[in-house]
């Protein structure tokens, strides 16, 4: 009988790891503001945010502020082996680039590709930043 | 063949600071191979083969394949310590050789005095949760490019390649059912295998009714959990003549990375086979419809379906219609599969299925396979592989056989 009242809510998403050059991301992050990269030299939008562009690889590239919507691109909702049921999915931002993502605050069973979603950040606790979690939008 | 005079060190670069406090290691990996690029007046895109050692962070060559944009034919991680890039070179020339890539990269990077500063407190608390939850959470330090963006969201193999399973039936309205015939063809072969952990002939409305896992992959579409392991021995013509054992060679090989690329046109519906294929058909100089048997990696249904319709074997989409009604079942399709059971069946040793495909690929040219399973006149074989997961980065191997 108790183990369903102890469950968690939802699934508690584990601080990001960071390094260099992913610490302006993160710094960002604490400030509720969400970035991707940009190519100065090409004008491609990229992700994950890497210091040289992985298409054109030109070293000239500038963080971008996103506006965090977009559309699911797929998911799948883990239901086993988890306390809680999550969703893991793609979205992709409306400026072109995809991202790997959880799908939070909203009814797992109706996810659909193509909906449209928007970033919601959730917290990580301990001084931690948080992290871009989407939800329906 | 020797690989005297048939390779060349073409350009080099040694990175110039001996303290780095402000970059990621993948970065300097990235700062050097661009500068030995520019050395040589190459450029990214001429590369087409991809070597480091454990110092590159990520899985293998995988993770700075795709943090550097690359489109490659050929990986090698070979890790010997300190002296691993002298055994790249080595390797290189070698691959180059045989026609195998143009333009090999070799990388060597690293950080021990500056990986710990700039981070402010994040790198103490890197220390402290540093042996916390395994995947790259927990925050602290974690110099694998992709590692804060991605492994936090709970990725494990079920989910991610559920993902390419999604996404697939929305594009291409493949179905359950066509998935579960692919767990049925397997299910058929293992009965004769008296070493499979999973023996009993299941039929699309049981794989149907097994428990869902992740969306849209049911407890049927995933392969088993087992120790286990395997080991092959190749050898010279001359070598292999001498020994009292049917003669299979090696007649086709290709071998590609694939990664989200940068998050551009993101595409999970195909796997690196598309670009480990073709090399392995033209080097072979035989088509899929020559093929007798394919051993398929069958982590899931879906990277069955997927890597069918990648290596040519039907049109891109049409996967679901060719798996479906027996047509993978040896004796009963066109196409018999694993006829071991195969991972999802048989075995996954240490969830690494790539060897036993090939095992099971060289029973069956040999003519040694189950009676009850062995394909008649199986004079041109298979063995395709994908590691990694589909639905995030992973390497793709195609190894073509021909019993003489």
């Amino acid at each position: 009988m108790s183990d369903v009242s102890e469950r968690p809510a939802t699934r508690r998403i584990p601080a990001p790891g960071q390094n260099l050059e992913s610490k302006p991301f993160w710094d960002a992050a604490k400030e509720g503001r969400f970035l991707i990269k940009r190519c100065n030299a090409c004008g491609e939008p990229h992700w994950y945010p890497r210091t040289m562009c992985p298409f054109c690889h030109s070293t000239d590239t500038s963080w971008l502020e996103s506006k965090g919507e977009g559309e699911i691109y797929t998911f799948s909702v883990m239901r086993r082996n988890t306390p809680v049921p999550y969703a893991i999915g793609y979205v992709t931002l409306d400026e072109g680039v995809s991202l790997l993502t959880n799908f939070v605050d909203c009814d797992l069973d109706r996810l659909r590709i193509g909906q449209r979603v928007k970033l919601k950040w959730t917290p990580t606790g301990d001084g931690n930043p948080p992290v871009f979690t989407f939800t329906t939008a | 063949m020797s690989i005297k005079g048939k390779a060349y060190v073409a350009g080099i670069f040694e990175h110039p600071l001996r303290d780095i406090p402000d970059r990621s290691t993948a970065q300097v990996h990235a700062e050097c191979a661009k500068g030995a690029l520019e050395d040589a007046g190459l450029s990214f895109d001429d590369v087409d083969a991809y070597f480091c050692a454990g110092d590159a962070p990520g899985f293998g060559a995988l993770s700075m394949a795709d943090y550097m944009g690359l489109k490659l034919k050929h990986t090698d991680s070979t890790e010997t310590g300190g002296s691993s890039y002298i055994v790249h070179a080595g390797h290189a020339a070698e691959a180059i050789a045989a026609g195998k890539c143009q333009v090999a990269l070799i990388t060597l990077a690293g950080r021990p005095n500056g990986s710990r500063v700039g981070l402010g407190d994040a790198a103490t608390r890197g220390e402290r949760f540093r042996m916390a939850p395994p995947g790259g959470g927990g925050g602290g330090i974690n110099e694998v490019p992709e590692a804060g963006f991605e492994n936090i969201w709970g990725g494990t193999t079920h989910n991610t390649y559920g993902m390419c399973a999604m996404r697939h039936m929305y594009e291409y309205g493949t179905t359950s059912e066509q998935l579960a015939w692919i767990k049925v063809a397997a299910s058929h072969h293992a009965q004769w295998n008296e070493h499979a952990m999973l023996r009993e002939v299941v039929t699309v409305e049981e794989v149907l009714a097994s428990p869902m896992i992740a969306d849209p992959l049911h407890r049927m579409d995933c392969c088993v959990i087992s120790d286990g392991g395997g080991a092959v021995i190749m050898t010279t013509p001359e070598i292999a003549k001498s020994l009292k054992r049917p003669l299979v060679k090696v007649i086709g090989h290709g071998e590609a990375p694939k990664g989200p690329r940068g998050g551009k046109n993101l595409d999970l519906t195909y796997s690196g086979a598309v670009w480990s294929g073709p090399p392995a058909w033209a080097e072979a100089g035989i088509t899929p419809a020559d093929i007798k048997y394919a051993s398929i990696y069958d982590s899931f249904t879906i990277t069955v379906l997927m890597q069918i319709e990648d290596l040519g074997f039907c049109k891109k989409g049409d996967g679901g219609k060719f798996v479906a009604d027996g047509n993978l079942i040896s004796g009963v399709g066109k196409l018999p599969f694993n006829t071991d059971g195969g991972g999802l069946c048989n075995n996954h040793p240490t969830n690494r299925g790539g060897i036993t495909k090939i095992i099971e690929a060289v029973r069956q040219a040999r003519g040694e396979a189950h009676p009850k399973v062995q394909v008649p006149n199986c004079d041109l074989v298979i063995a395709h592989g994908t590691g990694g997961s589909l639905g995030t980065r992973h390497g793709a191997g195609t190894l073509i056989m021909e019993r003489e």
